[in-house]
């Protein structure tokens, strides 16, 4: 099979573990490619693309819009703040203006969980999802895989562990998604209050214990708090939270193993993870986000190829 | 589906000897020649080309993979996408005497999209192209092969089918014509 079963991309819950696997493979091409000379090919020439962002990015939208030139597409891009949703335009009525300016795929990323969903409902065009409230980031989901992947050889069996704000993070979700259906085990680890209750639903292991969760991961990926979605307060402090939650070199030097760091960015040094973590070999943060322009390659690629 | 054999094993190695020595006749001293074979069928072809080349020059001769799936021009416009496969050129294509091979050639446009899948690794001094099987009068583009196996008439409802041992599940190397049976 070398088509995907959906003609959106919006959340990694209505992929195929065949989709996955399709995207990973196809993603490890591009990688290839886009460590050429010219890191160019001309599939997407004849397509148009907006990035369509309501909320705040720069590397998710630096990362789509270079897979996008990558594969020769025409790309338009949005940004809310500066555009007539001041004004008051309806979510349906700006995209459905972009898309009469003859658009095939839209990129967006939204505050509001589900609002992709609801653009596929409606319209034509293909829909990638970028991230949506507190609910999906599919690509990055897909991207922590694909580097999980060339680094350990396989995700399948693999003992990955999230750390941090799992309320609040569409990263989670997605990993959580993908990993499971990837044949991995998975657990959480963060405090009580930021860890959601569907959790058990999900088939996913909780750990309250810092320690006792690298212990039992092979893959540590590390997650920021978010306070700017954080209404009310789930810790007393931050200075608090990065005592208990905080992953330092110390406590990644007393296991009796070596596992691999990952962040999906924007990193808060000092809180969630020590610059010498962050920066150590055992870190592949910056390999994610080179996978990361392949990954978005791979799905624009194969959505596009859909028609 | 009616089928008959076109080139069997013998004859193949008789034709892949004769490619080499023609090859040869051209391309003089391989000192600039490097061999790109054609993703996917095209690989085994190459690498039966590369061997035989190596063994009667004694020497050396750089052998790559070129996959054209992302530079090709149906892209969008057929039912089917195409998967694609893994390309390996770990040399410089500048300034080199490539040696593009392929199984079959038909519309031409899968050598149009390799030639462009080439030039993202630099410009060759010259492109040469071999192919096993040419189905003749049927190109839609102005591309010919240097170098044929066999050259073969056939309507465009027939199809060439390759099978070479290093292909999963073929015991016995044979290229055949298949042809719809006419009642």
């Amino acid at each position: 099979m070398s088509q995907l079963s959906v003609p959106h991309l919006l959340g990694i819950k209505e992929l195929t573990r065949e989709d996955i696997e399709l995207i990973l493979t196809t993603a490890k091409h591009f990688k290839e490619i886009i460590n050429r000379p010219i890191k160019k090919v001309p599939s997407l020439r004849d397509v148009t693309i907006a990035n369509v962002f309501f909320e705040n990015s720069t590397r998710t939208r630096l990362s789509f819009e270079l897979a996008q030139k990558r594969l020769s597409a025409d790309v338009v891009n949005f940004s809310s703040s500066s555009s007539s949703v001041k004004k008051g335009e309806t979510l349906l009525d700006t995209v459905n203006n972009i898309l009469a300016m003859k658009v095939d795929m839209i990129v967006m990323r939204h505050s509001s969980v589900g609002a992709p969903h609801f653009l596929a409902k409606h319209i034509k065009a293909n829909i990638v999802n970028a991230g949506d409230g507190t609910h999906e980031h599919p690509t990055q989901a897909l991207l922590d895989s694909f580097s999980i992947h060339e680094k350990l050889g396989v995700v399948e069996g693999k003992k990955v562990c999230i750390f941090g704000d799992i309320l609040h993070s569409r990263v989670a979700l997605s990993n959580i998604f993908a990993l499971k259906k990837q044949g991995a085990e998975v657990m959480v680890c963060g405090p009580n209050t930021l860890l959601p209750r569907y959790l058990n639903e999900l088939g996913v292991k909780v750990e309250l214990d810092l320690r006792k969760a690298l212990q039992w991961c092979d893959v540590a990926n590390v997650l920021r708090i978010q306070l700017e979605r954080q209404t009310i307060k789930y810790f007393p402090s931050l200075r608090e939270y990065s005592l208990y939650y905080g992953i330092n070199k110390e406590i990644l030097d007393s296991l009796d193993k070596e596992i691999l760091i990952m962040h999906p960015g924007p990193i808060n040094r000092g809180i969630e993870i020590t610059s010498d973590v962050a920066d150590s070999p055992h870190s592949i943060i910056l390999d994610q986000v080179e996978n990361g322009v392949a990954v978005r390659m791979a799905v624009l690629y194969l959505l596009a190829g859909r028609g | 589906m009616e089928k008959r054999i076109i080139i069997d094993h013998q004859l193949l190695q008789i034709i892949v000897e004769r490619l080499c020595r023609q090859i040869i006749e051209k391309h003089d001293s391989f000192k600039h020649s490097v061999i790109l074979g054609m993703q996917p069928r095209g690989v085994f072809l190459a690498e039966r080309i590369h061997k035989k080349l190596q063994d009667i020059l004694q020497k050396e001769i750089p052998l790559g993979y070129l996959d054209a799936t992302f530079y090709r021009d149906d892209f969008r416009r057929k039912d089917i996408q195409l998967k694609a496969n893994e390309t390996k050129v770990p040399f410089a294509i500048e300034g080199k005497n490539v040696i593009l091979v392929d199984d079959v050639l038909y519309t031409g446009r899968t050598v149009r999209a390799a030639m462009d899948a080439m030039i993202a690794f630099g410009r060759p001094e010259r492109v040469d192209l071999a192919v096993l099987i040419d189905r003749k009068h049927s190109r839609n583009l102005p591309i010919q092969a240097n170098y044929v196996g066999k050259g073969v008439n056939c309507l465009d409802s027939e199809k060439v089918l390759v099978e070479l041992t290093e292909q999963e599940g073929i015991l016995e190397d044979n290229i055949w014509l298949m042809s719809k049976m006419t009642v």
